[in-house]
């Protein structure tokens, strides 16, 4: 078992537009990748559960051409709307980084 | 003069926004390699609805003329045009008159002679209520509600200008165009395909150009990015020679700020990335095959509008006691009755929370990064930062509001201290902070326009 924080080369949180926020799991190594890939623990359902969502609310992806995993979800309030606490979206990826990948 | 086309379009893409800088030399080596045009973004609605609203740019003024200057001499230099799009960040029509002015100090100061277009993006309100009307308007994924009253609040609209209006500007024989809001890959991909380079590679080619080098291995700095257009493929490389493309950093590129990896939207189709092969040329470059182009049915132009939110004030105060953060939750929730009861004693029937006013309360140590996102909820730390902000209908109730709320955190008691404490530590005296005017995004829609170029007007003017 390892952290999912450790096998990446790149875990990043951004808003895509003023509506979604879009995380970026990134690999160098193509084994670690398809090792996340089939161990299918950074999922759908595992975003949804960690961002307080239903599995139809998240947008997940496999980008095999660039080793990585990708997921959107609509943002809690729009971007820079009264409440705001990350306008850039940049900070929000923490909560993925300690699931443990077989 | 560029010499003429024939098997490819060479590009040159200034930076990720113009005002956030690149190496004078990285330009230079581009303009060696003989770019038929130089672009460049210049905004984004990232950095938020205040700047669109207030008229804000979010790079200074001096940094924003320096880019324009070196591209502009660059451009004169091999005789091609540069484009810049989203001019001032948010691509109003105080944003554009910025850069405009920049562009008039720097003609005057190089003593250059410009044919300028100027590509107006803000929308007229009319307009849009009778598209509105016509049922033209429609809503994209996430959207907060939209109507005429909705377009009236707004300070400002702006629509994002596809490639057309490029196009027409280029036509028209501008040696620069500044363009209000605009699709940042419709700056890059106007020229190749006003040339008759196919859709897949020029709008593919686009999307890797409008963040300038940004799609480098390891990103230093903003800077230039070069790519050769051609018809089944690409190339991209950066120019400066410490930064080097790979297959991966190309591809992983597609996945920044964009909901779908897959597939990129614009305005007068889809970029699908599904057979997007890509291969290294040699250290620093990267060929890319297969981006495929599927055209709308509909053309439609995104919509950007900001309405006035409220004036702010914001008091940042610290915790060190460990005995109120051992009680914290309560504490809080103490706190807020007592701001009620005060706000009810001095002001009592005349103001409503949610209409005249709203609170926040943002804590951080456990949960001011994340708000409502936060899982972790197991705190261990010994000091909290409690940034309150309010948010009212003038900047004078914001101010008096903050006033009320530290005399109440300062003095709030806890059980475990006998008579006077001093519980919250406020670096500044004053211990608010003025914010302003504060806006928020107000629509997410698309407008369908009878013809591309009736929402973005073209002015040509001659600079001496």
């Amino acid at each position: 078992m390892a952290k999912l924080g450790d096998l990446a080369k790149l875990v990043r949180s951004k808003n895509a537009g003023p509506f979604y926020l879009t995380f970026d799991v990134m690999f160098d190594d193509p084994a670690v990748y398809e090792r996340v890939k089939n161990a299918n623990v950074l999922s759908r359902a595992f975003v949804a559960e960690r961002y307080g969502l239903s599995e139809n609310e998240v947008m997940f992806f496999y980008v095999d051409n660039a080793l990585a995993v990708k997921a959107s979800i609509p943002r809690p309030i729009i971007q820079g709307d009264v409440g705001e606490t990350d306008s850039y979206g940049g900070q929000q990826f923490a909560p993925l980084l300690d699931i443990e990948i077989p | 003069m560029a010499e003429p086309i024939t098997d490819e379009i060479r590009v040159v893409s200034g930076s990720s926004s113009l005002g956030l800088g690149f190496h004078e030399d990285s330009l230079n080596r581009a303009l060696a390699l003989k770019p038929h045009f130089i672009g460049c973004d210049g905004g984004s609605s990232d950095p938020g609805p205040t700047y669109l609203g207030r008229g804000l740019s979010s790079s200074p003024y001096s940094a924003i003329k320096r880019d324009l200057r070196l591209l502009v001499l660059g451009g004169q230099k091999n005789g091609i045009p540069v484009m810049v799009g989203s001019c001032g960040t948010a691509g109003g029509a105080p944003h554009l008159d910025r850069v405009l002015g920049a562009l008039k100090e720097i003609v005057q100061e190089e003593k250059l002679n410009l044919k300028v277009a100027l590509i107006h993006s803000e929308q007229d309100k009319e307009y849009l209520k009778e598209k509105y009307r016509a049922g033209k308007i429609r809503e994209l994924g996430n959207a907060p509600p939209f109507d005429e009253d909705i377009i009236d609040r707004s300070e400002r609209i702006v629509g994002c200008s596809g490639a057309e209006p490029f196009q027409k500007a280029l036509e028209m024989g501008a040696d620069v165009v500044l363009a209000g809001r605009a699709s940042d890959t419709a700056i890059f991909a106007s020229f190749p395909t006003l040339k008759g380079f196919p859709a897949g590679p020029s709008w593919h080619a686009a999307k890797i150009l409008e963040c300038g080098a940004a799609s480098v291995k390891q990103r230093k700095t903003p800077d230039c990015m070069f790519a050769w257009i051609r018809e089944d493929h690409f190339d991209v490389a950066p120019l400066d020679p410490d930064l080097a493309c790979s297959p991966q950093s190309i591809a992983s590129h597609s996945l920044y700020e964009n909901n779908d990896p897959f597939e990129i939207k614009e305005i007068p189709g889809t970029v699908d990335l599904t057979e997007a092969s890509y291969e290294a040329l040699d250290e620093r470059s990267v060929r890319v095959r297969g981006s495929r182009f599927i055209p709308a049915e509909t053309y439609t132009v995104k919509l950007e509008g900001s309405e006035m939110a409220g004036y702010q004030a914001i008091t940042p105060g610290s915790i060190r006691d460990p005995y109120i953060i051992e009680v914290y939750d309560e504490w809080l929730a103490r706190l807020k009755d007592k701001i009620k009861i005060r706000l009810d004693m001095v002001y009592g029937d005349s103001l409503k929370e949610g209409k005249d006013y709203s609170l926040n309360y943002k804590t951080y140590g456990r949960d001011g990064t994340m708000g409502p996102l936060e899982p972790v909820k197991d705190y261990n730390t010994h000091e909290y930062l409690m940034m309150f902000e309010v948010t009212a209908k003038t900047q004078k109730l914001a101010n008096d509001i903050s006033e009320i709320y530290h005399h109440q955190a300062l003095h709030l008691p806890i059980a475990k201290w006998n008579g006077l404490i001093s519980g919250v530590a406020f670096p500044y005296s004053p211990s608010y902070f003025e914010r302003g005017a504060i806006y928020r995004f107000n629509v997410h829609h698309t407008v369908v326009p009878d013809d591309p170029l009736e929402m973005f007007p073209i002015e040509l003017v001659e600079l001496s």
